[in-house]
């Protein structure tokens, strides 16, 4: 792999296209994302970190490791930016996950009050990643507002349904010049090695981890499917992985001179 | 078989004595029930009719094995799905029923279970209902907590490790007012990261007060939604209104409550009927406000003081396991709480497959807590009993027995913003 291949979100490079999520946590289950998966960047559920039990969460988290707080809980771009700036309080630093849902059965992205807060929040000095739904025009919106990157979902989230959004990603990948790191409903290291190879800057995923069996050997299949999806992708695939596809006799083989 | 309900004390006057017999025995005594009274607020709801049609129309007997075969089989569970899983057809695949509301509570709750303990703070009420050990003719230690009172059990609590509390009172808004109430709120968010409220229904600026408060989350039980045997069990005061309690939570929801809490007492009419009409009433207020979050528990009649024969007839363990499952396999997104009314075993089993939050540390009684978690007499007075409780472990005990059951005790997954 060429050795200038990093991941650049705001200020800060990483070597790690996988990015722990939040949800379940666990001391062993951090170990793991950081020592088998390599991770650099972990999700911290701002709302989950609120307890006694986890007041020193920063702790937890080991050198070098990028903490991002999730907004989770937010109904709207107000409620997120308090949260982002209580985050900042915390010592977390200023990187920050916007999630807005307005939905409790689905957990749905609001991609309009994450606009919002998405320029609220770049304009306060925090380095935004959006989550969103993969929508075309909110993505450019996000573009402009000061994102850092954004975040499209794969499939509802705990569906475990995978590249649901396939085409719709692959649009954002092919238009939108930030990162694109996909988030919620990888279930598999297959499926984080597809998104990879279409384009995707990184991978978000928790509870394909966190449910695993052996959550060691998961989180290495995790990084190995990453990092072969990564090198497809910069290898340029040939005209078996390119989409189309092209017909092996040349359509304007009839032209003369 | 039916429960017998009504004990004399022979404390009470011999107007009283009169009065309640009247009220027992002759219906024409009695207020009309689907009366609103003055002060309570109309909210021209859509939702109880939705809720009350479908109960109305239900026949848990008219499905068969193969209806419930069906239901399991579909991705989606459709209200007609439901309706099948709650029958008497599907007690045979009950199993079957856990194995899929086990995997549907991993997909949207992973191996997480939520504690949190109750605190009563007032057990004064103005309601005669028959089957709660609060009701206004039982002769009970009535009390309510002052200030310093309130802040110290609260603290007793905390300091177990507890973060999240609900605060509950008897029903008696001259006693304990919305004002009283708020002040215990206030006191809470100091102790505590989340606060929840299981008091009388109140209107919705008494909702928002109590929001801006610091709580959260507002709790009504409707007891049952069979609004004719509603009317035989709740025979004075203002729960005797059966309308105004069924649109409580969404008055809480309209005042800014982030979410709500529902509930049939299972034991007190036909439990099938009540379990379809609790579902449904979080189904179509979700429907109406997606953004609230929603919870259903399971509570079964239990004796009282003065009346240790009162039971839940014929909801026993595996009935309600029933529901609790066809709960989570119709509505996968809601939090389902089970109560210390339920033996130890049947907790530990049913948060394996359904149950997302249990309570730890309980005690029904006002101002107790801390004689219940140290041992310490005090010399102060102590409030009765609301019912008895039969899984007694403390916060301690609950937080490894759930990690000894494979799940990640969470005390606290709320911001309040």
């Amino acid at each position: 792999m060429q050795k200038e291949d990093q991941l650049v979100l705001g200020n800060k490079t990483f070597q790690s296209r996988f990015i722990l999520g939040s949800g379940k946590y666990s001391l062993s289950l951090i170990e793991a994302a950081v020592r088998d998966a390599g991770a650099e960047i972990i999700t911290l559920a701002v709302r989950r970190a609120n307890t006694k039990e986890h007041e020193n969460i920063l702790d937890y988290i080991p050198k070098g490791v990028t903490l991002l707080p999730n907004t989770s809980g937010a109904r709207n771009a107000e409620e997120a930016v308090r949260i982002a700036r209580l985050a900042r309080e915390l010592g977390c630093g200023d990187f920050v996950k916007v999630e807005i849902m307005r939905d409790s059965k689905y957990l749905l992205p609001d991609n309009h009050e994450t606009v919002k807060a998405t320029e609220m929040l770049a304009k306060d000095g925090f380095v935004v990643l959006p989550y969103m739904y993969p929508d075309l025009y909110a993505a450019r919106d996000l573009v402009n507002a000061g994102a850092a990157a954004v975040m499209p979902l794969a499939s509802p989230i705990g569906s475990n349904k995978g590249l649901a959004t396939k085409e719709f990603i692959q649009i954002l990948i092919d238009e939108i010049d930030l990162p694109v790191i996909v988030d919620a409903g990888i279930g598999r290291p297959s499926q984080a090695c597809e998104a990879m190879e279409m384009g995707a800057a990184a991978i978000m995923a928790n509870t394909a981890l966190a449910t695993a069996g052996d959550l060691t050997l998961m989180a290495s299949a995790f990084k190995d499917a990453i990092a072969a999806g990564r090198k497809a992708y910069l290898a340029k695939p040939g005209r078996v992985l390119t989409r189309g596809g092209s017909a092996s006799d040349p359509l304007t083989g009839f032209l003369r001179d | 078989m039916e429960n017998r309900f009504f004990v004399d004390s022979d404390k009470l006057s011999p107007a009283a004595i009169e009065k309640k017999h009247r009220l027992e025995h002759d219906p024409s005594s009695r207020t009309d029930h689907m009366a609103y009274m003055e002060g309570m607020e109309v909210i021209h709801s859509d939702i109880y009719a939705k809720v009350i049609s479908q109960m109305k129309a239900y026949d848990s007997g008219q499905y068969t094995a193969k209806d419930v075969l069906a239901a399991l089989e579909h991705e989606t569970c459709s209200v007609e799905d439901f309706k099948a899983l709650l029958s008497p057809a599907a007690e045979p695949y009950l199993e079957r029923m856990a194995q899929r509301a086990k995997i549907e509570t991993g997909k949207h709750f992973g191996n997480t279970v939520y504690l949190f303990t109750p605190l009563y703070i007032a057990n004064y009420c103005e309601n005669y209902c028959v089957y709660c050990g609060f009701n206004c003719y039982n002769d009970i230690q009535r009390m309510k907590l002052n200030r310093e009172q309130i802040d110290h059990e609260m603290k007793v609590i905390a300091d177990s490790g507890m973060e999240e509390i609900l605060l509950l009172t008897g029903e008696s808004r001259s006693k304990s007012s919305v004002e009283y109430i708020g002040e215990a709120c206030k006191l809470a968010r100091k102790y505590f990261r989340m606060v929840g409220l299981e008091i009388y229904p109140v209107n919705t600026e008494e909702y928002r007060y109590l929001h801006e408060c610091g709580a959260d989350y507002v709790t009504v039980f409707q007891e049952t939604y069979d609004s004719d045997k509603y009317e035989t069990l709740h025979l004075l005061g203002h729960k005797r209104v059966f309308p105004y309690r069924f649109d409580a939570q969404e008055r809480a929801l309209m005042g800014g409550m982030r979410g709500a809490g529902f509930s049939a007492l299972l034991g007190l009419s036909d439990f099938r009927r009540d379990a379809l009409a609790s579902a449904l009433h979080v189904y179509y207020l979700q429907r109406k406000y997606p953004h609230a979050e929603m919870s259903l528990s399971c509570p079964r009649l239990r004796p009282i003081i003065n009346n240790d024969k009162i039971n839940p007839l014929d909801v026993h363990e595996k009935q309600l396991c029933q529901v609790l499952c066809a709960y989570r396999i119709f509505l996968p997104f809601v939090g389902i709480t089970v109560s210390s009314r339920e033996s130890e075993s049947f907790r530990n089993g049913i948060v394996r497959i359904a149950a997302t939050k249990i309570s730890a540390g309980v005690s029904t009684g006002i101002g107790d807590h801390e004689e219940k978690y140290s041992g310490k007499e005090s010399d102060g007075t102590k409030g009765d009993e609301q019912f008895e409780i039969s899984d007694a472990r403390s916060f301690g005990e609950m937080y490894r027995d759930m990690a000894a059951e494979g799940l990640q005790p969470v005390l606290n997954d709320y911001l309040y913003v």
